[in-house]
């Protein structure tokens, strides 16, 4: 994904699609279009209890991009800055190659404009600083973005800290 | 130039705070307002489709008058002028004819209530009545019958629970924001959440414990949860002692009430009845046991929601961290005047005070006249009982989808001889309307100062974002200007939403100024608790917690009647309704964005009862009760009690104009016989047996 990475915490997230909706309504994307989907399993009964669980689908920014590749007139580009893969629509014929050779088929049609569309993480956004519409809009808080090392970061200490605070409490008991 | 303006949203009644995004009269985004941070920067699903409704060229575009049959879709574009004209000389001949109390208000309880309420006194009609009372008015009883605050007046500690048991309170898919994020932020440290619903939501699946309880089984299981509460003396004796009226006659009354005896009733095993009365006790008084809103409406649903609170009061929750507590305001932050309001004026002698509904009189002695009870509206027209209805002001709420019986509510409808409604949309009652004078969308409007009370009271203020879109105006504009053709424009002092900020905050220390950047004025930096052992202001008779109930009882209604058993129909189904994340109430279905996420409602019926019936997931269906019968189609499960079907709220639009609705699904109303809880004023919304077949 670029230099970034978007996560789904399911326990957190609630289904409302708002991700989606925010995508569409201030990219301008016609409504048939989704460039980042929340994908949801559930709610269903496992062993008698209701579960659900989520994951959030955007475009994956790939090192080796297929879409990119496939694209005959150069109108896919990478940003040097941040690896950023994104559509110079002007230069798109809607040959539809993208979508063929994209293994999830993230690129999508824009059937009013008759040329294909994809996610390009909010990069307009990211520039000024802000997080892509579909991260900043989530309710819950179920949807962060940033750097994958940060991440890694971020998840090593909650959960030490978490043990730390346990050891701590148990010792004091002693 | 980008301006970023804090507001109030208004895709659905809970206003969470919002923070609007506009470039050159374009909004860009909407987001949580970032002064307020339990609303994460977050908005739901509808309030992100808030730009689309803005811009939606299928909204009521001008000041319309019909001219075709009723529901034609037949319009006369007109000016404001001429639409009020023409409202305003029809109001007269029929005041003149039939008196002003032939006139009925309805709306949904808003920043503008206050000016309604004046609107309704200075004509001189006693009729006025919020959507309030067909969703929660027995709550509203019950919460007064015990602690003398109507529901609005409470609120849950979400932040500090330890153990939280809602009962189709669907928190995760009713969303309030802020709310729910400070839910969330609990269950992530170890608050436990017990749901109970005969349905799998959202918020059953985000539950510890989830019971699938029989359908109207709840008051049974309350019963039995206080019967071991007492018997194994698992209350807050302190407590209980010092703030509940009538826990001697509790004790007698809730002896027969075993958890044996509940298992029958309501499917849920007596073992889980005895470990989750054990289990909450041990966390008291940070219990909540959530007195609302959605969910088993039926005809004892009084006795349903003060059950609830009963079990608060057993937990010493009722003002206490953790617990439920008693909203806040102005006065209780050391302010000593309020808001001032519009509806306080002097206003002249009503000729009559007998209203529509009998609410806060002969029918409904003890529901909440502030509401009113609007299940009564179709009968007061038909039966012309007390005397002849002859107009409806409906303005921004939906009788003919939103009460029970859909046939009936259209039949007065059609009887009346004057509908003037105001709306954003072609709502169902709108498209019916004679005249229709349409209230600009909330991003386009500068409404009254709302007062929030709550633990840390503010005040909030709704700011128009963008000119309007087309020939609308604001609420407070139209009730003023018809006022004015009405000849009692006096009691509308004001001619913009400045004036009216500034008579409001005129006994205040507070400018308009200072909302410029928050939008809102907080007025106490601290929680305000009141001290649980001595300082709690119930605002009952006795100051207490009355489980015998003044208010019930000096009108002849026992306070803890017998239970009386349920029901039961083995070929049919008790049908149940509610709410998904994606539309409030009958209001969004035809949102570009919301109607393309949840297009149209489907009836729930368990898979072991469909397979009997040949009925596949998918299937179109014939669905029947007393009431009426209509089509739809069949969501087969195994998430729903087999006795329960369930369908969406809010579908099954017929509105010529609202073209994506159209015909989607079909309107709960439709199915829903006219049953009600004849104390609380609630129409029992989850009573009506229906039978299915496939088609």
């Amino acid at each position: 994904m670029g230099d970034y990475i978007i996560t789904t915490n399911p326990n957190r997230c609630i289904a409302c699609h708002a991700c989606e909706i925010a995508c569409k309504s201030e990219k301008n994307i016609p409504l048939e279009a989704t460039l980042g989907k929340i994908v949801v399993l559930g709610p269903k009964m496992v062993n008698g209890k209701p579960k659900m669980s989520s994951v959030f689908v955007p475009c994956f920014h790939c090192e080796k991009a297929w879409c990119l590749e496939a694209c005959p007139t150069e109108a896919i580009r990478r940003r040097e800055k941040d690896g950023l893969v994104y559509i110079i629509e002007s230069l798109c014929v809607g040959c539809k190659a993208c979508i063929m050779a994209c293994p999830w088929h993230i690129p999508q049609w824009n059937a009013e404009t008759g040329r294909a569309i994809k996610c390009d993480l909010c990069m307009d956004r990211i520039d000024q600083g802000l997080e892509p519409a579909c991260v900043s809009v989530c309710p819950t808080d179920a949807l962060s973005f940033g750097r994958p090392e940060e991440l890694s970061d971020k998840t090593r200490e909650a959960y030490a800290h978490g043990l730390l605070e346990r050891n701590l409490s148990a010792t004091s008991v002693r | 130039m980008k301006k970023y303006i804090n507001t109030l949203c208004f895709m659905c009644s809970v206003r969470c705070p919002i923070q609007v995004e506009v470039e050159n009269e374009q909004v860009i985004s909407i987001r949580g307002n970032p002064h307020v941070p339990a609303m994460k920067g977050g908005v739901c699903p509808k309030g992100v489709a808030a730009m689309a409704a803005l811009n939606d060229t299928q909204r009521v575009q001008s000041p319309l008058i019909r001219t075709g049959e009723r529901g034609s879709g037949q319009w006369k574009r007109v000016s404001w002028e001429e639409a009020l004209d023409y409202t305003a000389d029809r109001c007269k001949a029929i005041f003149d004819k039939y008196g002003a109390r032939s006139a009925v208000y309805c709306e949904r309880a808003n920043l503008i209530s206050d000016i309604s309420k004046s609107f309704q006194k200075a004509i001189g009609s006693p009729n006025h009545f919020t959507h309030d009372t067909v969703c929660k008015g027995s709550i509203n009883t019950a919460c007064r019958s015990m602690i003398g605050y109507t529901d609005g007046q409470i609120n849950a500690d979400w932040t500090n629970a330890k153990h939280v048991v809602l009962y189709g309170r669907n928190v995760f898919e009713s969303v309030e924001i802020k709310a729910m994020n400070s839910f969330m932020a609990a269950l992530e440290k170890g608050t436990k959440l017990t749901y109970i619903d005969p349905r799998v939501t959202i918020t059953a699946a985000k539950a510890h414990d989830y019971k699938m309880i029989r359908p109207g089984g709840d008051l049974a299981f309350n019963y039995a949860l206080m019967n071991v509460i007492i018997r194994e003396k698992l209350y807050d004796t302190p407590y209980v002692k010092r703030w509940v009226e009538g826990f001697y006659e509790l004790s007698r009354f809730v002896d027969p009430y075993t958890p044996e005896w509940a298992e029958k009733e309501t499917g849920i095993p007596a073992s889980e009845i005895f470990s989750l009365a054990r289990e909450v006790s041990r966390v008291k008084p940070a219990v909540v046991f959530h007195y609302g809103y959605r969910g088993s409406h039926h005809p004892t649903e009084v006795y349903f929601r003060r059950s609830i609170l009963i079990l608060n009061a057993l937990m010493g929750s009722i003002e206490s961290k953790g617990g439920l507590f008693i909203k806040k305001g102005l006065k209780d932050a050391g302010y000593k005047a309020g808001l001032r309001t519009f509806s306080s004026q002097k206003f002249p002698e009503m000729e009559d005070k007998r209203r529509f509904d009998g609410c806060g009189q002969d029918k409904f002695p003890i529901a909440d006249p502030a509401h009113g009870v609007g299940f009564m509206f179709p009968h007061a027209v038909i039966h012309e009982d007390p005397y002849p209805i002859k107009m409806l002001f409906a303005f921004r709420y939906d009788p003919l989808l939103s009460n029970p019986d859909y046939n009936t509510n259209l039949k007065a409808l059609q009887k009346l001889d004057l509908i003037v409604a105001s709306d954003v949309n072609f709502g169902a009652t709108t498209a019916l309307a004679d005249v229709i004078l349409p209230e600009s969308f909330f991003l386009e409007r500068s409404d009254p100062l709302q007062i929030g009370s709550g633990l840390k009271p503010a005040i909030n203020r709704r700011i128009a974002c963008v000119r309007p879109r087309f020939d609308t105006k604001p609420m407070w504009w139209i009730v003023k200007q018809l006022a004015d053709r009405l000849g009692v424009g006096q009691y509308f002092p004001y001619e913009t939403a400045e004036d009216i900020w500034k008579y409001q905050l005129a006994d205040l220390d507070i400018k308009i100024e200072d909302f410029d950047e928050t939008g809102f004025v907080s007025l106490s930096d601290k929680a305000i608790w009141w001290d649980r052992n001595d300082g709690i202001n119930f605002k009952t008779p006795s100051g207490k917690i009355e489980v015998v109930s003044n208010l019930m009882e000096s009108h002849g209604i026992p306070s803890l009647p017998a239970y009386e058993p349920l029901d039961r129909q083995p070929d049919a189904f008790r049908l149940m309704c509610g709410r998904c994340v994606a539309h409030t109430n009958v209001m969004t279905q035809n949102n570009l964005y919301l109607n393309h996420l949840v297009p149209e409602n489907r009836l729930w019926i368990n898979e072991g009862r469909a397979k009997k019936l040949g009925i596949a997931d998918g299937d179109r269906i014939e669905v029947a009760s007393g009431a009426g019968k209509g089509e739809m189609r069949a969501f087969v499960t195994d998430l729903i009690h087999p006795e329960a079907a369930f369908m969406l709220h809010g579908f099954g639009h017929k509105e010529i104009d609202s073209k994506r609705s159209y015909g989607k699904g079909a309107p709960d109303a439709l199915f829903q016989e006219r049953l009600h809880d004849k104390i609380g004023g609630s129409p029992a919304l989850d009573h009506t047996w229906i039978t299915v077949k496939k088609l």
